[in-house]
């Protein structure tokens, strides 16, 4: 069997899947982005790039993709439908492809509002659930979005979706999942998981319906640094659940950061431990450092 | 209908300077919006006229995106007319273009923002509705336009944002597809939200004239 990327190969050997996330710096300084790379080097299966996350303008994930391949590590390259229409996303995606990147992940992305140039036009053309569409046509059928056909080499990549299991209304939760797999989902990475109660549950209702033999996936871990970040994660960032037990644990702390970490890897085992989820996507936002440690402490890689 | 809401004042001032200026109204949207009927042309004049400004007279258009209605209308206004070097225009950005077309002579100004084609809740509040797509589809969404009321005009939501029915963008508003659900959700037909719905076609959008 041959498998499009790293990250494929560790999901269909069965093995649980670590990725890290890598937000590109706010400047053109290549060595920003390599330093970051370098801490987290060798400490997961895949790296995800992200693209102008809430909405902020960074080095584009496309030229960050490209640094990462100069550095051995394998990318996941976030593309979003805020800022491209369909002819410059497909054009990405060939663009990508051909530079040697293995796994895509779809979104919609954050709206232009909440990012640092409030006054753009967003585009929003298609969305996740058609850029999805769209790269399994080009990819399986060879075919544009338009019915065109692809005439020198269709993208082979493993394609990824995000999932959240919080958002309202909660009924919809596994219904929108599904609807990503059939549009062409290989792998799905979730929004941040505080609530692990809750995220069985949802994780449940995958099992029961079979998805998670059609689908791997990875749930979203954010350690907390700060009570500050603990109230923003509550309170404004969209569709994210910290429960009142972890909050307070947080508030209470002598050493918050210290307490984040615990708190981080106290989530990673539960979670471990819920069937159907096949690996873990860490966040850490502007604190990567932190990383090795929490990979090697929860006893995710270096695997036995 | 077309939803304007008036530009601030001293920008206007900015704009039409020392004058002489003409003030054109219109007798539809504009009136029920309140940014350009009997009464808001008065309150315009009088406004502009404390500010040392010369009005040299005002018309009601019926309305200003009627060619041929303005042409008629300003014959009537001739002197008025000859006197002033701006034409202050509270209308729509339609009312604002058929007024240009028509005077190449003078300085046409817009005197208010267009912002939407909505529909009137009750006075003086209005609600988008549709951004005129040139493909009406909002049959196969209950009646409701995720095109023109999602802020990302999702066709496939709702996104992991929306929050007790309200929009991630904007906490004032609807999420539309909230909406959309609880619609299916009573007649039992949620089933619905699962069909894969394709990209839209925009170049229906392109058409730039009819005629009848
Ligand atoms: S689908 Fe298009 S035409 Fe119909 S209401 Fe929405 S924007 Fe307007
Ligand atoms: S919350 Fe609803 S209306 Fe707002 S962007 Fe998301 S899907 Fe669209």
């Amino acid at each position: 069997m041959t498998y499009r990327s790293n990250l494929e190969r560790v999901l269909s050997d069965g093995k649980f899947a670590v990725t890290v996330e890598i937000g590109p710096p706010k400047g053109c300084d290549p060595n920003k982005i390599k330093e970051k790379a370098k801490i987290v080097n060798g400490w997961a299966d895949a790296f995800n790039i992200t693209d102008n996350q809430t909405a902020v303008v960074r080095m584009s994930s496309f030229a960050s993709c490209c640094i990462l391949k100069k550095m051995k590590m394998e990318p996941v390259m976030q593309i979003t439908c805020r800022d491209r229409n369909r002819i410059a996303l497909q054009s990405d995606i060939l663009g990508a492809a051909a530079i040697g990147v293995k796994n895509i992940l779809c979104l919609t992305g954050d709206h232009q509002s909440f990012g640092n140039h409030p006054g753009a036009k967003g585009v929003y053309d298609i969305d996740s659930v058609q850029l999805i569409h769209i790269l399994r046509n080009m990819r399986d059928n060879g075919i544009f979005q338009s019915g065109d056909k692809i005439l020198a080499g269709n993208p082979d990549v493993f394609i990824g979706a995000a999932a959240n299991p919080y958002a309202d209304p909660y009924e919809l939760r596994v219904d929108r999942l599904e609807k990503k797999i059939a549009a062409g989902a290989d792998f799905i990475q979730t929004q941040s998981v505080f609530n692990v109660e809750k995220f069985s549950l949802y994780m449940d209702e995958v099992c029961s319906r079979g998805l998670d033999d059609r689908v791997h996936i990875l749930a979203g871990i954010t350690p907390l640094k700060s009570v500050k970040m603990t109230e923003r994660m509550r309170f404004f960032v969209p569709g994210v659940d910290v429960p009142e037990h972890i909050a307070k644990k947080m508030e209470n702390a002598k050493d918050p950061k210290e307490e984040g970490y615990n708190i981080a890897l106290e989530l990673i085992s539960e979670i471990k431990q819920i069937k159907g989820v096949h690996g873990i996507h860490i966040t850490a936002l502007f604190w990567e450092d932190i990383i090795p440690s929490l990979v090697k402490d929860s006893g995710l890689l270096p695997r036995l | 209908m077309i939803i304007t809401k008036k530009k601030e004042f001293k920008d206007i001032v900015d704009v039409v300077g020392k004058g002489p200026v003409f003030i054109a109204g219109c007798s539809e949207c504009a009136t029920i919006c309140h940014t350009g009927g009997e009464e808001e042309i008065l309150e315009m004049k009088n406004a502009l006229i404390d500010k040392k400004i010369e009005v040299t007279g005002s018309i009601l258009l019926e309305p200003a995106c009627h060619l041929l209605n303005d042409k008629r209308l300003f014959r009537q206004h001739k002197k008025e007319l000859e006197r002033a070097n701006k034409i202050l225009v509270l209308a729509c950005g339609n009312g604002v273009q058929t007024v240009s077309e028509i005077s190449k002579d003078w300085d046409v100004i817009s005197g208010t923002d267009t912002l939407f084609l909505g529909e009137i809740k009750r006075a003086n509040d209005f609600e988008k509705r549709c951004q005129m797509c040139g493909e009406c589809f909002v049959d196969t969404f209950e009646g409701l336009c995720p095109v023109s009321r999602c802020p990302k005009s999702m066709l496939n939501g709702p996104c992991g944002g929306s929050k007790n029915g309200k929009c991630e963008v904007d906490s004032e508003l609807d999420c539309i597809w909230i909406l959309i659900y609880n619609s299916l959700k009573e007649k039992d037909e949620l089933h619905r939200l699962n069909e894969l719905r394709d990209c839209k076609d925009w170049s229906k959008s392109l058409k730039m004239r009819r005629t009848l």
